[in-house]
């Protein structure tokens, strides 16, 4: 559709701009604060320009810490949230593909009925099952390592149920071009259906690492170890000063930190995440 | 190369809804079999049976002299052409000929002399090869798919409706292209399609089926000659035949159409049911127009179809107005209104028993 109405464009410019604002302005003033000295962040007006300490804050961040606090830094538990998204967006895949291609492909007994215990979990997030998934992990022996960061956050209707989707788009005629092909279940699975599924794969991955990586509440309860803490849940920690004036130059520099990784994996698969969730044609 | 036998092949769903009634018979080594019939007739479904995708009930399948009732598809020596091509989106068309190939373990030369090869057959260029399926068109699509089928070097050919997605003229062409491949490759086909030319034109012999029963199994010849029953005198033949009822005479030996028309039969007559209602079965094609009104069907046209070589007029005539369809070569300027005397011969007429809607032999 080619038109030109301006005071159409103008319009849908203004909500466009108004939307960008919205998102990016805090993201702005974090990266502003994250570039002050501590005496500038206590002084009001708040700045609205960045300062000239951003490299030195990210020094302090990544290395140090706060000063009167426990004294680490955040690189390791960047890579502790890095292993924690990957383990949890990777193994929701891996286990939701091989659900939904038994779902579609096999007839078993009580397949619906599997189907929708599956679908009934979309009712049950962690926040609902917290206590008793923490009796099983601890008993398991998982606390405090990447197995109990993951584990309960793998089992995943929403994939499950989108990989249902996508397979029963594609045609019957290419299972049974595959059969006459003389492909089993499992070559048809590794050499057809992983590859038509590529995009959604991805678009899902996109999803699901921002989703493990944003864990606030279940690494607050199964890690009392500081190793094996994740960057989410340290923010909330460095505003616990006790006497302290709270340190927001650092904060802010975490919480830039902690941003990065999801906007990385979203600018590089972008192109795939938008074909996943629109594309039809198979 | 193999001959295939189906002798009293049954299939059953679970729901209980019977698709096929028993069919039997034995196709040759290198015969080209359509089996036709309205949509639901079950040809699709005993294609399916064939080629093992949908399992047998009950009865033999044989292909090449051996049972393959319980045999995967891949084991039956068979390849398959889909209606709508099922070639894999995701690989290259060199690699969606080759994918069989690599199951069954084929040397990557192999591979390769079998693909080129069949490439060469279709005329399909090295960098086709190399695109994926949605860059081709649906002709080179069902090249490729006819592609995949080759490179199998399998015994027997399955054609389910392949050229019912492609446009009319290139399911001409490509009519034609199958019907060389197939003489050529000397393979065992059975093909499945609604269209009756098509049906005509590719098979050494039709098998028509109508709700899950063989109507008739012959050459298309025989076919159109002698349909064994209403349902076929219906089906083959286009512009359908006309269908007209007529009473037999009460010493058989000759039909009355209208007031004032009869016809009269051979040998003798039809003794068996002289008195008795009949229907007379003639093609738009036999019927001929007559010069004067004497002993002529007088037929009131309703609309008339030029279709260049011939002419097609619609009408009808008598007291019940019955429908008629005539066809004449070449262009006759008539309108609708016009009372044209049309004449029938009793050469190239067929009588159908009402009740039982079989073929009365004369």
């Amino acid at each position: 559709m080619i038109e030109n109405r301006p005071i159409l464009s103008f319009l849908s410019h203004l909500i466009m701009i108004v939307g960008v604002v919205l998102v990016a302005f805090p993201l702005w003033i974090t990266f502003v604060a994250a570039s002050h000295d501590e005496q500038r962040m206590t002084e009001l007006p708040l700045p609205l320009l960045p300062g000239g300490h951003f490299f030195e804050n990210l020094d302090i961040a990544l290395n140090q810490g706060l000063w009167g606090g426990d004294g680490t830094g955040v690189g390791f538990m960047l890579f502790n949230s890095l292993i924690m998204a990957l383990m949890i967006s990777i193994g929701k895949i891996a286990i939701s593909l091989l659900s939904a291609f038994a779902i579609v492909y096999f007839r078993f007994p009580f397949r619906m009925g599997f189907f929708w215990m599956i679908f009934v979990t979309l009712m049950l997030p962690v926040e609902v099952r917290i206590l008793p998934t923490f009796e099983v992990v601890a008993n398991l022996g998982m606390l405090n390592n990447y197995w109990g960061l993951s584990i309960p956050l793998i089992a995943s209707a929403t994939a499950t149920f989108m990989f249902r989707q996508v397979f029963l788009t594609i045609p019957d005629e290419l299972l049974e071009a595959a059969r006459i092909d003389g492909a089993g279940p499992l070559r048809f699975f590794k050499d057809i259906l992983l590859p038509m599924s590529q995009t959604n794969i991805a678009a899902l991955f996109v999803i699901m690492f921002i989703f493990g990586w944003n864990q606030y509440l279940w690494p607050l309860l199964v890690t009392t170890d500081q190793d094996m803490f994740t960057i989410v849940m340290q923010i909330g920690k460095l505003l616990e000063g006790g006497e302290e004036a709270p340190q927001w130059h650092i904060t802010m520099m975490t919480t830039l930190l902690a941003v990065i990784p999801p906007v990385i994996v979203v600018i590089f698969m972008q192109r795939l995440f938008v074909q996943g969730l629109t594309e039809t044609e198979k | 190369m193999a001959s295939v036998t189906l002798d009293n092949l049954q299939k059953t769903y679970p729901n209980g809804f019977k698709a096929i009634h028993g069919v039997d018979v034995d196709i040759q080594d290198g015969e080209f079999l359509v089996l036709v019939g309205p949509s639901g007739c079950g040809k699709s479904t005993l294609l399916r049976m064939i080629a093992g995708l949908e399992t047998v009930t009950e009865g033999d399948l044989q292909i090449g002299g051996k049972r393959v009732n319980d045999l995967e598809p891949s084991q039956r020596d068979i390849a398959m052409v889909f209606q709508n091509y099922a070639l894999y989106p995701h690989m290259t068309v060199y690699n969606n000929m080759a994918y069989g190939l690599k199951i069954m373990g084929l040397s990557k030369s192999e591979i390769e002399e079998r693909v080129k090869n069949a490439a060469g057959i279709l005329e399909l260029t090295e960098e086709q090869l190399s695109r994926k399926p949605r860059q081709l068109s649906g002709g080179q699509r069902q090249r490729v798919a006819m592609g995949r089928a080759i490179v199998r070097k399998p015994s027997v050919f399955l054609f389910d409706e392949p050229l019912s997605n492609l446009d009319a003229k290139l399911r001409v062409q490509m009519r034609i292209e199958i019907k060389r491949l197939q003489e050529s490759l000397g393979i065992t086909s059975v093909y499945v399609t609604h269209d009756q030319v098509e049906a005509m034109t590719l098979g050494h012999r039709l098998m028509v089926l109508n709700e899950g029963r063989v109507e008739q199994l012959g050459t298309p010849i025989e076919l159109y000659e002698q349909p064994a029953s209403l349902f076929v005198a219906g089906f083959i033949g286009s512009p359908a035949m006309n269908m007209l009822k007529v009473e037999v005479s009460d010493d058989g030996k000759s039909v009355h159409i209208a007031k004032g028309i009869d016809l009269a039969l051979e040998n003798g007559g039809l003794q068996s049911h002289a008195g008795q209602n009949a229907i007379l079965g003639v093609r738009p094609e036999h019927l001929d127009l007559a010069p004067g009104m004497d002993g002529a069907l007088p037929l009131t046209v309703t609309l008339v179809e030029h279709l260049g070589a011939d002419t097609l007029i619609h009408g009808h005539f008598g007291d019940d107005q019955t429908d008629l369809t005539v066809r004449v070569s070449g262009i006759e300027t008539v309108k609708a209104g016009d009372i044209l005397p049309v004449s029938i011969t009793k050469d190239h007429t067929h009588l159908f028993d009402p009740s039982t809607e079989k073929r009365i032999a004369l």
